[in-house]
């Protein structure tokens, strides 16, 4: 342990800790603007220094240990001044525009400007122009709002190992680009979006589609569709934060009431759709398990799929082991396909008046639901938008709903309803638990007395478990942050190279980190302990569900009654699975 | 071994690029076409230092100094010098001008108050031989030190010797050997940064180009010392004779067995390679360089972790200057106590500079520490060129200061240069007079800064470029008071602020400039005058008619042109037109052209 002060106040910590970290235990909230505390200290815009005793030098806190004895000040008259005159000048290099901008009252600059009282730019404005970026359908980016703080860069390479965003140029020309100079959309970016959610200002953030959206809803007469939305599990344990709630606070039933009030006519749950994904990648998993996957079913381990961001990884990374992924269909395809199949037919609605919307804490879904020719599964694009937690947020405000103090409401039936196996969804670790819920009643017949595989929760990167299965080891693996996938995957491959057994029989994959929970999509400022209070919203979600497993939902049972047939049926792969093409990095 | 003579010809990148190389194969024809090729060795070596008076040869055993020679004097020197054994005298260097003084290089004043010890082997021996390294004592400190001496004790020899990083900052080089042989981890690296990116200076590249081998033998010393077995020398590509010397010489040591495994049958396995830099400033500074040597982006990473326990792929890692390890090389083998008592009692040893500017005598000296400025610009740079009267010094390139005439009997050390608001950095001292504009000096080293900030840091990378366009409008007499005081702001943040020496450094020039010539910028701002004339939106050069005789001199010489006016008849300047070169003013031999 190291023993020092702060502005005077003893504090003692971990050795390795560093300045920034240790004043926050005493209370001192040192400015900063370019550290996160996902990544390691970058070091870039020089806000957070202090002082050590009486030495005039100015020490960065967010990449300096707290030493034995330091006497660490973080504010004088000096202090105070120099980051203040570095925040004018990265104002001097900042557009004005913040009214128009998408992180108007969200950017970690425009508040550190208006902490620091900045009343004038003594600095005249050094502006470029450089050409925004929105290839990829899912993410803008826009280099002329960039503070070249470096925390896209970090997360695409370190956290995700993605690599799709580096610097380029030197000087006062260094800007953030897709690598190689391509547009974002032309290579390796996998949408996951991690960038816009760990960019401090407006130079990375999510497409906004809620313009078609509102069109939708508002639209009459003739033209008028039926609009149709569902709403993710992760969703509705964060977007109370972009209302002042503290992050895992529950809100589906309000939601549920704000869509209704947004306009939609159908209000459906992704968590159901969860749960069919559950029994379809389920039955496909317990197929291969039982001969070994050496049968049609396909080899061993099953890589889960409802991912987009990873499909598009492993499409372009390890296109070789595409048969070892689900070809079951995210509960974002799988609903969306659903609603213009089983539902239309249902409520005797024809489908091509069907506005399809799904609520999603991912950047990758507005990409997913155009992917390949199996996301138009019912003759139509499944799903017609796919918006983001942070654009639904800004909805609601537009709408002037007042979230908070709504009514509860209800979801509709037969699409709504769902267990604890879908809602965990939500959470790294929930895909992998929900199914294993379910493979043991489809391999045994009977059902689990304890639903809890505990060994498959957490926030750690790569989560091992073995469960057994009335004597049969099932090894799972279950990773999330795409940087962590290799490890995994590369041990996969050196097995099946060596021709031994696969590590794992099942493995669990999510490009965010702490799972869609984490999502690119979601409210800013997600930080490990934000994430694990999300976490433990979805868990306690499941324990308070009447069903905790996906195949007790009885209206599970009764979609596949009355039109699937039943879990693997052929009207089943027609419309609920997809397949994958190995990709190259870069469109040539 | 018996020649008659021996002709040591300069051939460093100075002395070849005024056809020192082409005077090298000159001499050898003349030998062979005299018919004296068996009576005399000619022998290429590195920099002799007085690059003022380049290309150099120096004849044994005779010691003839020769200066300015060209290719045209070989026949001359072989027929006089080795066919008649007679000194060609009007090669010799004079001291004065009066023709039978000539004298021997121990006479020179530039070489008087030298002391040689990096230097000692350039313009002495042929780089591309290694036995002349070794002829002079070469590879004995390395004997030593696999052979006689344990890790710790040549870390104590470091220590004795009070040898400081001449990098830049000082810091104790046996401390820095000492923290990564102490640092866990059995892979262990040895870098040199020979980055020398200072404008004008050019002591790493002349001392590699002259005496390579010394500073293989230190890397080596270096990997045994800490436990390391592959070294790198990191060079930027513009160096390419120092290159090519260093390619020979290791290939050479490869050859001698003092560099591959098991080295002189020691035991110890060390090898080195050569790694180019693209010429980015920042490079220099030792955690960029790190990771531009990984194949990463060239920038600073925050210290700590420092390299000695985290360096390149985050292994524990020595990296020290070129002239750090050439020091060591001779510490190894002379031995520390001689070294130690070479210098001041904080900085000990010598430092090479490379002089440059308005000085009489430019060129690569070495002073003992503890030399004062007046003794090097005055004595042994011989003072102003022209008679002009000295203004400043710029030490420490771009992130040093300027340091004035009340200055000049300050001795220098590490202490004194930072108390004076300068830095050692790694010798570049250029010399400016009266003739020199303090704006127009800060506006080009700012400029500087400005394309060399790697654009990570944001004061570094925003506040260069608002510093450069202030500077900027004060040279062209559009500045306001208000913008002096936004200089010493930006500055401080800056300097407060930034991550690494670049960015720290950058405003040093400006602000030590304001603190000692605030007046002549306020003359810009104030009068929109500049008073060395260099700022050229401030300056109008006019033809005084009463003096002009009309020859049309200034009118030939004018490259728009815009001078115009009858012959024999005053011309006149069209103002619009004039891109004040000052070429009419350089030109007249009346006194006509006025600069106002």
């Amino acid at each position: 342990m190291v023993n020092a002060k702060i502005n005077g106040i003893p504090v003692q910590v971990a050795e390795g800790t560093t300045v920034l970290e240790a004043a926050l235990k005493v209370d001192v909230k040192i400015p900063k603007l370019c550290h996160n505390d996902d990544l390691e200290p970058w070091a870039a815009c020089g806000i957070c220094v202090v002082k050590n005793g009486t030495n005039p030098k100015m020490i960065r806190s967010c990449c300096t240990p707290l030493e034995e004895g330091m006497a660490i000040v973080t504010n004088d008259a000096e202090l105070v001044q120099t980051r203040k005159t570095v925040i004018e000048l990265i104002l001097s290099t900042h557009p004005d525009d913040c009214l128009a901008c998408p992180r108007n009252q969200e950017c970690e600059l425009q508040r550190l400007a208006a902490e620091f009282g900045i009343r004038e730019q003594p600095f005249p404005k050094r502006l470029r122009d450089l050409p925004l970026d929105d290839s990829t359908g899912s993410l803008i980016l826009n280099p002329e709002k960039c503070i070249r703080c470096g925390r896209c860069v970090k997360v695409c390479q370190e956290m995700q190992n993605v690599w799709a965003i580096e610097f380029l140029g030197r000087g006062e020309k260094t800007r953030i680009a897709p690598a190689a100079d391509v547009k974002l959309g032309e290579g390796p970016c996998i949408k996951c979006g991690q960038c816009s959610a760990h960019c401090p200002v407006g130079a990375i953030y999510e497409n906004d589609q809620t313009g078609p959206v509102w069109e939708a809803l508002m639209k009459e007469g003739a033209d008028a569709k039926t609009c149709v939305v569902q709403i993710a599990p992760a969703v509705r344990v964060a977007l109370g934060e972009a209302f002042g709630l503290p992050p895992g606070t529950n809100l589906t039933k309000k939601i549920y009431t704000a869509l209704r009030r947004l306009g939609f006519d159908m209000i459906f749950d992704t968590n159901f759709a969860a749960d069919l994904t559950i029994m379809e990648e389920g039955t496909e998993f317990v197929r291969r398990f039982v001969d070994g996957g050496k049968s049609e079913g396909g080899p061993l381990p099953l890589i889960t799929s409802c991912c987009p961001a990873w499909v598009d990884y492993l499409e372009k990374y390890y296109g070789d082991m595409i048969p070892n992924f689900s070809t079951a269909k995210s509960p974002q395809q799988m609903m969306g396909t659903m609603i213009k199949t089983y539902w239309a037919e249902k409520a005797k609605i024809d489908p091509a008046k069907i506005f399809s919307v799904s609520i999603m804490p991912c950047t990758a879904k507005k990409f997913e639901n155009h992917r390949n020719d199996t996301m138009y599964a019912s003759g139509f694009q499944d799903v017609d938008v796919s918006l983001t937690t942070r654009e639904l947020a800004r909805m609601i405000k537009q709408a002037g709903i007042d979230l908070l103090n709504l009514p509860d409401g209800e979801s509709d039936s037969p699409l709504g309803p769902y267990s604890g196996a879908g809602v965990i969804f939500g959470a790294t670790g929930g895909v992998m638990e929900a199914a294993l819920r379910t493979a043991y009643n489809l391999i045994t017949g009977e059902d689990l007395k304890d639903v809890n595989f505990t060994g498959v929760r957490g926030i750690s990167g790569i989560k091992e478990a073995s469960v057994h299965i009335k004597g049969t080891e099932v090894r799972v693996a279950v990773a999330h942050q795409m940087g962590n996938i290799a490890q995994v995957l590369d041990m996969v491959r050196k097995a099946k190279a060596e021709g031994k057994e696969t590590p794992w029989h099942f493995i669990e994959v999510m490009a965010c980190r702490g799972g869609c929970i984490g999502g690119g999509g979601q409210p800013y400022g997600a930080t490990d302990e934000v994430r694990k209070q999300r976490i433990r919203g979805i868990y306690d979600d499941d324990e308070k569900s009447e069903y905790r497993c996906s195949h007790q939902n009885p209206l599970i049972k009764q979609v596949y009654a009355e039109f699937l047939e039943k879990p693997g049926s052929h009207k089943a792969h027609e419309l609920l699975h997809t397949h994958y093409t190995a990709r190259d990095l870069y469109l040539k | 071994m018996a020649y008659k003579n021996y002709i040591l010809v300069c051939g460093g990148t100075g002395c070849e690029s005024s056809k020192s190389d082409e005077l090298f194969k000159a001499l050898h024809q003349q030998a062979e076409a005299q018919g004296v090729k068996n009576d005399v060795q000619i022998v290429k070596t590195g920099c002799f230092g007085f690059c003022e008076k380049g290309p150099i040869v120096k004849v044994l055993p005779q010691e003839s100094f020769y200066v300015e020679v060209k290719p045209e004097d070989a026949k001359e020197i072989v027929a006089e010098q080795v066919v008649k054994g007679r000194e060609v005298k009007r090669l010799l260097y004079r001291k004065g001008e009066k023709a039978d003084s000539n004298v021997k290089i121990e006479d020179i004043e530039f070489y008087q108050k030298q002391f040689r010890v990096v230097l000692r082997n350039c313009g002495v021996i042929n780089p591309e031989n290694i036995d002349e390294y070794i002829a002079r004592e070469g590879y004995t400190g390395l004997e030593r030190a696999l052979f006689k001496m344990k890790p710790d004790d040549i870390v104590n020899e470091l220590k004795v010797s009070g040898l400081r990083g001449r990098g830049g900052a000082g810091f104790p080089t046996w401390l820095k050997w000492d923290l990564t042989k102490k640092a866990p981890g059995d892979v262990k690296y040895v870098v040199c940064n020979a980055d020398e990116g200072d404008p004008g200076a050019y002591m790493n590249r002349s001392t590699i180009e002259g005496d390579p081998h010394s500073l293989i033998e230190a890397m080596i010393i270096c990997g045994y010392t800490i436990g390391a077995r592959q070294g790198y020398i990191y060079i930027r590509a513009e160096y390419p004779l120092a290159i090519e010397r260093l390619k020979i010489a290791i290939r050479q040591a490869k050859e001698y067995g003092l560099l591959g495994t098991n080295i002189l049958g020691s035991g110890f396995d060390f090898d080195l390679e050569i790694r180019l830099g693209a010429g980015a400033f920042v490079c220099g500074e030792e955690t960029a360089l790190l990771r531009s040597l990984e194949g990463n982006r060239g920038m600073p990473v925050p210290k700590p972790p420092f390299p000695a326990i985290s360096g390149l792929w985050k292994k524990p890692t020595v990296i020290n200057n070129v002239e750090t390890y050439v020091n060591i090389s001779v510490i190894m083998s002379k031995g520390a106590q001689w070294y130690a008592k070479i210098g001041t009692e904080k900085s000990r040893g010598t430092k090479t500079f490379a002089l440059t500017g308005k000085i009489q005598n430019s060129g690569l000296v070495e002073v003992p520490m503890g030399t004062t400025l007046r003794e090097i610009i005055f004595d042994i740079g011989g003072g102003i060129r022209g008679g002009k009267k000295f203004k400043g010094v710029q030490t420490g390139g771009p992130s040093g200061g300027i340091i004035t005439a009340e200055s000049l009997d300050q001795p220098i050390s590490y202490e004194s240069l930072t108390a004076l608001g300068s830095m050692m950095g790694s010798g570049g001292m250029i010399i400016m007079d009266e003739d020199d504009c303090v704006v127009d000096i800060a506006k080009f080293y700012m400029a500087f800064c400005v394309d060399e900030s790697c654009g990570k840091c944001a004061p570094c990378r925003i506040g260069t470029n608002q510093m450069h366009a202030i500077l900027d409008k004060i040279s062209k007499g559009q500045g306001t008071e208000d913008d002096l005081a936004k200089l010493e702001k930006i500055g401080k943040a800056m300097t407060k602020a930034s991550l690494c020496m670049l960015g720290g450094s950058a405003a040093n020039p400006t602000l030590s400039t304001l603190r000692h010539f605030r007046e002549e910028y306020l003359e810009h701002i104030r009068d929109h005058k500049c008073r060395a004339g260099k700022c050229k939106d401030l300056v109008v050069y006019e033809i005084d008619a009463a003096k002009c005789i009309g020859c049309g001199l200034c009118a030939r010489k004018c490259p728009v042109p815009c001078i115009a006016g009858e012959k024999k008849q005053p011309h006149v300047i069209d103002q619009a037109r004039c891109i004040k070169c000052g070429e009419c003013y350089k030109a007249c031999k009346f006194g006509a052209v006025i600069k106002k």
